[in-house]
């Protein structure tokens, strides 16, 4: 049962970036499922100011009333902040195919490989992109603009 | 009934989501006006990052007090002088250079503000504190990259980045007095002295001024008020623009 309603929670798409769900985002904490049929999902917010927290928790909740959890609800849990190091390495290869250049791991001084050709020589054009989590770059050697996922 | 304890903290978590607010609505008012794309897009993250943790600290204020008002009911329905947000932040954005000048000394605050409430002792402050610091250190490099780029730029950019500074240092000193509800806070472990933050800001902010080739305004009156509710001129005619579609249509959703 606990493993249903977790499977269906961590199925819904980040809606800014729909090749990742929100497990592999490390968005989703916890499902905890009690006797009576009531669903708990625990979630972390991203950016303070993404907008995507909002459609990510009726996402939440219509998928599962869909599976036949009608009696459920999202909390939000704060700390320990979320952290791009929270996101899976499948995710990472994920963002990279979909042309975004997946965050470093903090701490680390990596610069980001441009998804096209994956040179390292490239250089931002913009700290804040189209979405909360993106900065705009461009690579130095096939001429190409992306996003990467910054850093967080 | 609530305690005086409780209606410290609820005061506490009230004028921090105040700064937030006000200061986003500033900021939202330069959609599609700032002087290129990027950074029309810069200026609209940072409000919404800012709003974000505004909404956070009201919605933790709504259940502090414990009346059932909301986050909108708490930004929407109080007047003006039930808002405590620092002067600075509702100052007029006046130029770029203007708007740049408040956004790199409010972040600078910000930064140290938010590294400093992480070891609250009341949790949820500390979460947002977690989650905001790493956004306002995000902001405080791109606006003191900007000083930089204008101060040390053209002539035309110096002398108006270095307008910018001197049309809002008067409000900066507001940021670092302790008032009744800091000592009570910082008392009960859960808030910080804003005198304690005031040698780093000096520290980051002439740093920068002075690389920018800029210099600190010798303007060294402080105005205050904003903590205690009293506002500058600007602030009836944003909080008119905010708060219209709540007040002309109560209760309307979408």
């Amino acid at each position: 049962m606990v493993s249903t309603a977790w499977d269906v929670a961590a199925a819904v798409p980040d809606p800014e970036i729909p090749v990742l769900d929100i497990a592999e985002m490390g968005i989703l904490r916890s499902v905890d499922v009690d006797e009576d049929g009531h669903v708990v999902v625990t979630i972390t917010p991203t950016y303070s100011g993404c907008p995507a927290m909002e459609a990510i928790r009726s996402a939440i909740l219509t998928d599962l009333a869909g599976a036949g959890f009608v009696d459920a609800e999202v909390k939000t849990e704060l700390s320990p902040a979320w952290t791009t190091d929270w996101m899976t390495d499948d995710a990472r290869r994920k963002l990279e195919e979909h042309g975004i250049a997946p965050p470093a791991r903090t701490g680390s001084h990596e610069t980001a490989r441009c998804p096209q050709c994956s040179s390292t020589n490239t250089d931002i054009i913009s700290p804040f992109g189209s979405t909360a989590c993106k900065a705009l770059m461009v690579c130095s050697d096939c001429g190409e603009p992306f996003h990467h996922f910054k850093t967080f | 009934m609530r305690t005086a304890t409780q209606q410290t903290l609820f005061n506490y978590v009230l004028r921090h989501a105040d700064d937030c607010l006000i200061l986003s609505q500033r900021l939202g008012d330069l959609v599609s006006r700032a002087p290129e794309l990027e950074e029309d897009i810069a200026l609209a993250n940072i409000a919404l990052d800012v709003l974000g943790t505004g909404r956070r600290l009201l919605q933790y204020a709504g259940e502090i007090e414990g009346d059932g008002r909301t986050e909108d009911d708490l930004a929407f329905g109080r007047n003006e002088r039930e808002f405590t947000n620092l002067l600075l932040t509702e100052t007029p954005n006046g130029d770029f250079g203007q708007t740049m000048a408040r956004q790199f000394l409010f972040d600078a605050y910000h930064d140290l503000l938010w590294n400093r409430l992480i070891e609250s002792t009341d949790e949820t402050i500390a979460g947002i504190a977690g989650k905001a610091r790493k956004e306002s250190a995000y902001h405080l490099r791109h606006s003191r990259l900007w000083v930089l780029r204008l101060g040390d730029g053209t002539e035309e950019s110096h002398r108006r980045m270095q307008a910018g500074l001197d049309a809002v240092w008067r409000f900066t000193g507001e940021m670092f007095i302790d008032d009744e509800v800091d000592l009570a806070a910082a008392d009960a472990g859960y808030g910080v002295l804003p005198s304690t933050l005031r040698d780093d800001w000096q520290a980051t902010t002439s740093q920068a001024i002075a690389e920018a080739t800029l210099e600190i305004p010798d303007d060294t009156s402080i105005r205050t008020g904003g903590r205690r509710g009293e506002h500058s001129e600007g602030m009836g005619p944003l909080l008119a623009e905010m708060q219209h579609m709540y007040r002309s249509f109560p209760g309307a959703s979408w």
